[in-house]
């Protein structure tokens, strides 16, 4: 198992570097840079500026001084916001923004779960059709639609719930959460349906019903394990896609999140910004793919087996 | 930040009008708060709240009033200005502000390696401009000396009318000199200095609080020098980037102010009575940038008359929900009492002859022309019934290109379009600020049109004008000139439009819509616009 994720986390360091590379350089290549503005600006002011920021070096250069700051944990000072690092406003958005995907994910796996589990319980029925079809609104349904109309349903018409905000209010994070879980959840009904479906034609379930087992027995005890293990292996590449993806319900929903900052550095043309970022949510990915992978495997004890690790 | 009406607690307005707390929708969130790093209008705000120049803006009337300085004296050739620096100016340290913080401070904002966008501000200032591009490295040769520690002379190269303007431009305020060296070189962009717990500021108001992306909170200062007529003890600034929520927080008691407020909402806010929307015009002008280097628009004749087969009346009513006043000048009227040429108004017959003599008889043989904009409703919709305009008016064809905010910069910056979408908001009120963009070679022409006769009006003629009315006489002449030529097709003056609460007194609207917080209180009884604040 040791040999499993020592191999995985080396793997990972060539895709890092290589998305640090691109990144770099593609935003380079974009036409504006992160001192041009509606006004003019004097020719020495942007010379001191450049120099600030090093960007009066050959490109090479930059990119290996850049290197370097990384290699210290250092992402630089951002463009947009001068007096506050990358870091920094990193660490800023970050509690926000995880803090959103963790209760988006709870969404997902709780309503996706349990409405894939009750319709492989009676396949092709109105059990089935009924949640799948939910589920099929749930992912054809743009967050930046659903926001909306929940805002204008439970915030403006009935007054449930707060229509913004994040924290400073009870209530004000149910909303954004369901709106960022909601297609998610979608999904995760799918794979859990697909899932139960392939376990519960299985022998082992054929031999625990015959034991006179109880049906909710068989399914939480046996069943389910199996079952969700595609919903585990989606869960870590998920939370990864909720961080980096929550930019719209953090507008939507003024949430001060590090998808706000995500985006408006790729507008602000904030090299510093967009390069912190997205090194650091690629990392994340990376990170959770491989810890999907491990909770895999130990709920899989074939693949266990194979890697070598536990009984 | 959004509580709503229904969770049975009080509104940020209700808790805010018993204690004296402003809630103010500010826009977006800030860059920083030094004032000779930053730019733009959320950071102008706050800055104004926590250090103030040596004059302030009435918000009334936009002259200028004694801030830092107490009064001041102007030499007969108007080119030598004495401040008379209050000795009750406080930072709020308690330290007293001086004249050589003023001396220190202008060299900062001027020094090559600081970078400021705003140093121009200070280049009526005699030699200013040399220090800033390395002509001179002295910087006493400058034009400002601190006599004695209330005293702050300056020096400027021409007469200008609008320097005591300037003064109340946060590029022009005083920093305190201890607190920035403390934490690194005073040239520096990226020190702590003006994090909550280091700044020291000398406005009505000091930081109290800020939180990245959620609010940041002022309240009154003990050490301002007229604390007593300081009338708020909290400001509480949002930066709702979306105005579609901040028009939702407003409804539900979050904001007493907002900073815009969503285009198709304007309607009925217009139509409510005792309604809580203002809208006044604003010192901007949104125009269309023609390239007067490439055929068909290097031709004046085509200029002109795809200025004149525009019918701005329509536009306003239709696409901009009267929010805007049609233009026909690069100047907004009545900036400062001064009154633009009308050179042209809306006249098809007149557009469709002057495109014949240019060589496109109802359309016939035109090339075709596209309008570039940044991506934005707003400017598609603007587009679009530009191009039908022109289509049925003069049977020509134009296309429209919309492109993401920087790759348009870059368009205007190295002129790579027929026709671009442009806005101009003034940063003082004078016709100088709008006359000066079209220099030859300026910064800001981004058209091509070099006049040498136009230069002399606007860099001699006036500012060594004797009188107002001589120098408005040469903008006047200069603009006619410019309007003549067209190398900007002008659309519409701008509007400030924004949600008040019925309990904010003391804010007006202005052609600048320039906040001075220390102006402002909150009547809790007050419920119509209509009544006087107590």
């Amino acid at each position: 198992m040791w040999r499993f994720i020592s191999v995985r986390l080396l793997q990972a360091i060539p895709v890092l570097l290589a998305v640090i590379t691109v990144t770099f350089f593609l935003v380079r290549v974009a036409p504006g840079g992160p001192f041009d503005s509606e006004k003019a600006v004097i020719p020495e002011v942007k010379a001191a500026l450049e120099k600030q920021y090093r960007l009066d070096l050959p490109l090479f250069q930059q990119y290996t001084a850049y290197l370097g700051d990384l290699a210290s944990g250092e992402f630089g000072p951002s463009f947009k916001y001068p007096g506050r690092s990358v870091n920094e406003l990193i660490g800023a958005g970050l509690p926000v923004t995880a803090e959103l995907g963790f209760y988006a994910l709870l969404v997902a796996v709780l309503i996706g779960g349990l409405a894939g589990v009750i319709a492989s319980l009676r396949p092709n029925t109105a059990q089935d059709y009924i949640p799948m079809s939910l589920a099929m609104i749930g992912i054809c349904m743009p967050s930046f639609l659903l926001g909306p109309l929940l805002v204008l349903l439970f915030g403006i018409e009935l007054e449930w719930l707060p229509v913004s905000g994040w924290g400073d209010i009870p209530g004000d994070k149910i909303l954004p959460s369901i709106t960022l879980g909601s297609g998610y959840a979608a999904y995760i009904a799918r794979l859990s349906r697909a899932g139960m479906l392939e376990v519960l034609s299985q022998d082992y379930i054929r031999t625990a019903r015959a034991k006179g087992l109880p049906e909710w027995q068989v399914v939480t005890k046996h069943a389910l394990r199996g079952g969700l293990m595609p919903v585990v292996t989606f869960l870590g590449p998920a939370f990864a896609g909720l961080l980096a993806g929550s930019f719209v319900v953090e507008t939507i929903f003024q949430i001060p999140g590090l998808g706000r900052f995500y985006v408006q550095a790729a507008f602000n043309r904030d090299y510093t910004m967009i390069l912190g970022t997205t090194v650091f949510l690629s990392t994340l990915i990376v990170l959770f793919n491989l810890l999907s992978d491990i909770m895999a495997a130990w709920m899989n004890p074939r693949l266990r087996h194979q890697l070598g690790g536990g009984s | 930040m959004l509580l709503p009406a229904c969770s049975g607690g009080e509104s940020n307005v209700e808790s805010g009008n018993r204690e004296g707390v402003l809630h103010y929708g500010n826009g977006s969130e800030p860059q920083g708060l030094d004032p000779h790093v930053v730019t733009g209008v959320p950071e102008n705000h706050l800055i104004r709240a926590l250090f103030e120049g040596l004059t302030v803006k009435n918000p009334y009337t936009l002259e200028p009033e004694p801030g830092v300085a107490q009064s001041w004296d102007i030499s007969d050739d108007g080119r030598v200005i004495t401040f008379h620096i209050n000795p009750e100016a406080r930072w709020s340290n308690g330290d007293p502000v001086t004249a050589d913080d003023y001396v220190w401070s202008w060299m900062r904002a001027l020094h090559p390696e600081m970078g400021n966008l705003y140093a121009y501000m200070l280049f009526p200032v005699k030699n200013a401009e040399a220090f800033f591009s390395r002509k001179i490295d002295d910087f006493s040769e400058v034009g400002v000396k601190a006599l004695d520690s209330q005293t702050l002379v300056v020096t400027l190269t021409d007469p200008t009318p609008y320097f005591l303007q300037l003064m109340d431009h946060y590029s022009t305020f005083a920093v305190h000199r201890p607190t920035i060296e403390k934490f690194g070189s005073f040239t520096d962009r990226f020190t702590k200095w003006t994090r909550v717990e280091n700044i020291v500021g000398n406005g009505a108001f000091v930081l109290d609080e800020w939180l990245l992306n959620r609010r940041i909170s002022v309240r009154k200062s003990d050490t301002y020098w007229d604390r007593d007529h300081v009338r708020l003890n909290k400001v509480v600034f949002y930066p709702t980037e979306n105005a579609v929520s901040e028009e939702r927080g407003f409804r539900a008691g979050q904001l007493h102010y907002t900073a815009t407020i969503p285009m198709d909402k304007i309607p009925a806010y217009q139509a409510m009575e005792n309604s809580p929307y203002y809208q006044e015009p604003y010192l901007g002008t949104y125009y269309y940038l023609v390239n007067t280097l490439r055929p068909p628009m290097n031709d004046a004749r085509v200029r002109r008359a795809l200025a004149m087969a525009v019918d701005r009346d329509t536009l306003m009513r239709s696409v901009m929900q009267n929010s805007a006043v049609s233009a026909y000048s690069i100047t907004p009227p009545g900036t400062l009492g001064y009154q633009p040429p009308k050179t042209f108004e809306f006249d098809l017959d007149k557009a469709r002859a002057l495109l014949a003599e240019a060589g496109y008889p109802n359309g016939e043989g035109w090339p075709g022309v596209e309008i570039v904009y940044n991506t934005q409703e707003a400017h598609r919709k603007i587009a679009v019934a530009l191009q039908q305009m022109w289509k049925d008016a003069l049977n020509i064809q134009v296309t429209i290109s919309n492109q993401e905010w920087k790759v348009y910069l870059d368009s205007v910056t190295n002129m790579d379009f027929d026709l671009a979408r442009r806005g101009w908001i003034g940063d003082y009120v004078d016709p100088n600020n709008f006359l000066d963009l079209f220099l030859t070679g300026g910064g800001n022409n981004n058209t091509g049109y070099a006049d040498p006769a136009y230069d002399e009006l606007i860099q001699r003629v006036a500012p060594r004008a004797k009188t107002r009315e001589e120098r408005y006489a040469a903008f006047y002449k200069a603009e006619t000139m410019l309007m003549e030529q067209m190398p900007i097709i002008p659309l519409y003056t701008y509007t400030s439009k924004h949600l008040m609460h019925h309990s904010v007194c003391g804010l007006p609207p202005n052609l600048m819509d320039s906040l001075n917080l220390k102006y402002v209180w909150l009547d809790p009884e007050r419920t119509n616009s209509a009544e006087p604040c107590d």
